[in-house]
């Protein structure tokens, strides 16, 4: 029993980390119709700039909490910022091309973002410094949580609130959710959809740069080619909680943590990768739109 | 549109002409201008997972080539390196063997630290006949490959043994788990060894788990070992690996030794695992702070060329280094028109003549006994892998204690 609410613990960490990445895909795939396969290496560039921005800050020394914080916001916010550049240079000139352009471009940026993070941070990979310091909390029959776990699992949570918040009570939210009903009718209501894109992009970026600092935190070695394999699994958990549905997204993200956990813990560590690919071709097998895409969920 | 066509083929024809004059200016040039010195080829991981293996190897080869070079060489002639990198792939280890082979021309192979990118480059070199001297490949398959692989260092059913034997016998433990990287050949052989001594002396495997190279996450396999709670854990990984998993051991509340094989050997090893590596032990081909003078001048020699502190790869590579101008020189000594057969690139008159110099080599490399390495005296075994002693090695506050040395 102990070892498998440890294990719980440990799934529910990665789950919340593969939620935050399918954030993104979901949102982008609500509003575009577009798989943006490039959302992994974004996480990666977060993960790089909050490397960098830690340096800065005097790490591997001591760094306080303050700091620690700034650094998450800065990666956020490069992380958006090139997400707004990549929509705004490689999709929005594709706009009214066929959809497989797009998806296309999509493979194109990411693997231009994985080379060109070769060439400029090399294939070595690098140790991330330990900004906030583990700490380990028992929570009774045995069960530990690391300070970092607590951190990810906080993190996310409270990203994901102020998400659906945002989605849900404010003016921008509200025309994410017209654009992602109906693009064409919602641009004749007088919604400016390219910057509800936009923002959409800016907001999905930033959930993944999010995720990447989070991981590099618990985690921590980080190389270009780390977005490739957790962006893939992300995108597994937005299909299966339902591709557009944000709550969703959050769901398939949880289970995809748990059961690979799972997996690796009861069965053998040599599973962890297929059973996310399992569980992509079961749901498409019994349920193509996802646990919650029931068409007329509310989606962005 | 036909037109158009024909003349973009008239031009590509007219380039193509011209590199092929080009290149035979260049061929007739360097057949022109000979080539004395001698060419010996080395791959490693000089990017990638494994960076430091490729980098402590090749500053350590470049060390010993550069001392005998500088000693004046072998008879005058001057020995060439030639190195490529392969990026810590096993498929990139394959191509560069080939380029190293059939385009450089080599008369030997030095490399690599992974035994499956060793095991990538063996049969490449054991076709070719070109002897291959992997300075750190511990898993006993990669001698196999042939007559033409040697090894300079212990392989892994002696490391396995050893760190069965100081697990059951030093650290008391009877209950062992492990946690082998499943994708690599040296990390599953050295388990299995592993388990067949601490078996037989009757210690218990509690738990058997794996993870796959580049894995960061341990948790799961992590927890599911905790709750069999083993008296040590066996994780023979590398470094990078290693780091991550004492660092989330520590942090499941796993308190117990970790023990490891020779894959620890980086200073990366203490900056990934830090603190949570106290109390872990590890065998390692040498022990830097050696009172012998050879291991002494080494580690100065080396310190002042590249900075930092020769690793147990660094000073592995300094012997293969050492071992191979050993036997060059024993060929120019022995045989002097064979080795003149092997200066330069091959020329049609003197094929056959490298050919059986180069095999000669091979049996100069295959009867050596008693040379004297710093990582210990090395005798190659019939089976061409080197007999020699192993050393234990803990840490203690991100600093390497010794503990013993092991005679085979």
């Amino acid at each position: 029993m102990q070892e498998f609410l440890q294990q719980l613990v440990n799934g529910i960490t990665w789950g919340s980390i593969y939620a935050l990445i399918a954030l993104g895909y979901t949102m982008v795939y609500g509003i575009l119709r577009l798989i943006n396969f490039a959302h992994g290496d974004v996480y990666m560039v977060g993960a790089f700039t909050a490397y960098f921005a830690a340096r800065l800050f005097g790490a591997p020394g001591p760094v306080s909490l303050f700091a620690a914080v700034l650094v998450l916001l800065l990666a956020m916010a490069v992380s958006s910022l090139l997400g707004v550049v990549i929509e705004r240079g490689a999709y929005k000139p594709l706009r009214k091309s066929p959809r497989l352009t797009m998806l296309i471009t999509a493979i194109g940026v990411s693997l231009l973002l994985e080379n060109l993070g070769l060439i400029v941070f090399g294939a070595d990979p690098k140790f991330f410094p330990q900004i906030v310091a583990p700490r380990q909390i028992e929570l009774g029959v045995g069960v530990l949580v690391s300070s970092h776990q607590i951190i990810v699992l906080s993190v996310s949570v409270l990203l994901m609130v102020a998400l659906q918040v945002v989605v849900l009570k404010t003016k921008i939210g509200k025309a994410m959710r017209a654009v992602s009903f109906h693009r064409e009718a919602s641009s004749l209501m007088g919604i400016s959809t390219d910057n509800v894109i936009t923002f959409t992009f800016a907001v999905g970026s930033a959930l993944a740069a999010a995720a990447g600092v989070l991981v590099a935190l618990s985690n921590p070695k980080i190389d270009p080619l780390m977005g490739i394999m957790p962006g893939l699994k992300a995108f597994v958990a937005a299909v299966l909680g339902g591709i557009g549905n944000i709550p969703g997204a959050m769901l398939g993200g949880l289970i995809m943590g748990i059961s690979e956990v799972m997996v690796v813990g009861y069965i053998s560590s040599t599973y962890r990768d297929a059973i996310a690919f399992a569980l992509l071709i079961i749901i498409l097998l019994v349920k193509p739109t996802g646990l919650m895409g029931t068409g007329m969920g509310e989606k962005v | 549109m036909y037109s158009a066509h024909y003349g973009a083929f008239k031009s590509g024809v007219a380039i193509i002409c011209l590199f092929a004059v080009a290149l035979s200016i260049c061929f007739v040039f360097s057949c022109a201008k000979k080539t004395e010195e001698i060419r010996v080829g080395e791959f490693g991981s000089l990017t990638g997972t494994t960076a430091t293996f490729g980098i402590s190897t090749k500053n350590a080869i470049d060390l010993a080539i550069e001392e005998a070079n500088a000693a004046g060489g072998i008879e005058g002639k001057l020995i060439k390196v030639i190195v490529e990198d392969d990026q810590s792939k096993p498929e990139e280890a394959a191509t560069a063997v080939r380029k190293l082979i059939e385009q450089d021309r080599v008369v030997a192979v030095l490399g690599e630290v992974s035994s499956s990118r060793s095991l990538a480059g063996a049969p490449i070199c054991q076709n070719a006949k070109i002897p291959m001297i992997t300075p750190s490949s511990t898993n006993p398959k990669v001698t196999q490959v042939g007559d033409y692989i040697f090894r300079v260092c212990f392989t892994d059913p002696f490391q396995g043994m050893v760190a069965a034997r100081f697990g059951h016998d030093s650290l008391e433990a009877r209950d062992a788990a492990i946690l082998r990287d499943i994708r690599n050949d040296y990390s599953v052989g050295l388990a299995d060894f592993f388990i067949q001594t601490f078996t037989s002396q009757g210690g218990r495997i509690v738990s058997d788990e794996s993870y796959s190279e580049g894995d960061i996450d341990f948790k799961a396999q992590l927890t599911a070992i905790k709750a069999k709670s083993p008296h040590v854990i066996f994780v023979p990984g590398y470094y990078t690996e290693v780091g991550l998993i004492a660092r989330q051991a520590r942090e499941l509340g796993i308190d117990v030794p970790l023990l490891g094989g020779d894959g620890w050997v980086s200073d990366r090893l203490i900056e990934i695992g830090g603190e949570a590596l106290n109390g872990c032990y590890f065998v390692n081909p040498y022990w830097e702070h050696d009172p012998d003078p050879a291991v002494q001048n080494f580690v100065t020699s080396y310190r002042e060329r590249f900075g930092g502190n020769p690793d147990g790869m660094a000073a592995l590579a300094y012997d293969a280094g050492r071992f191979l101008v050993a036997g060059l020189k024993k060929l120019a000594s022995e045989e002097p028109e064979a080795f003149a057969a092997i200066l330069g690139l091959p020329r049609p008159e003197t094929k056959e003549l490298r050919k059986e110099a180069i095999a000669k080599l091979r049996d100069i490399f295959a009867s050596t006994e008693d040379f004297p390495g710093i990582t210990g005296s090395i005798t190659i075994d019939e089976n061409r892998n080197a007999v020699k002693p192993a050393i234990f090695l803990t840490i203690e506050d991100r600093q390497y204690k010794f503990v013993g040395k092991v005679l085979p």
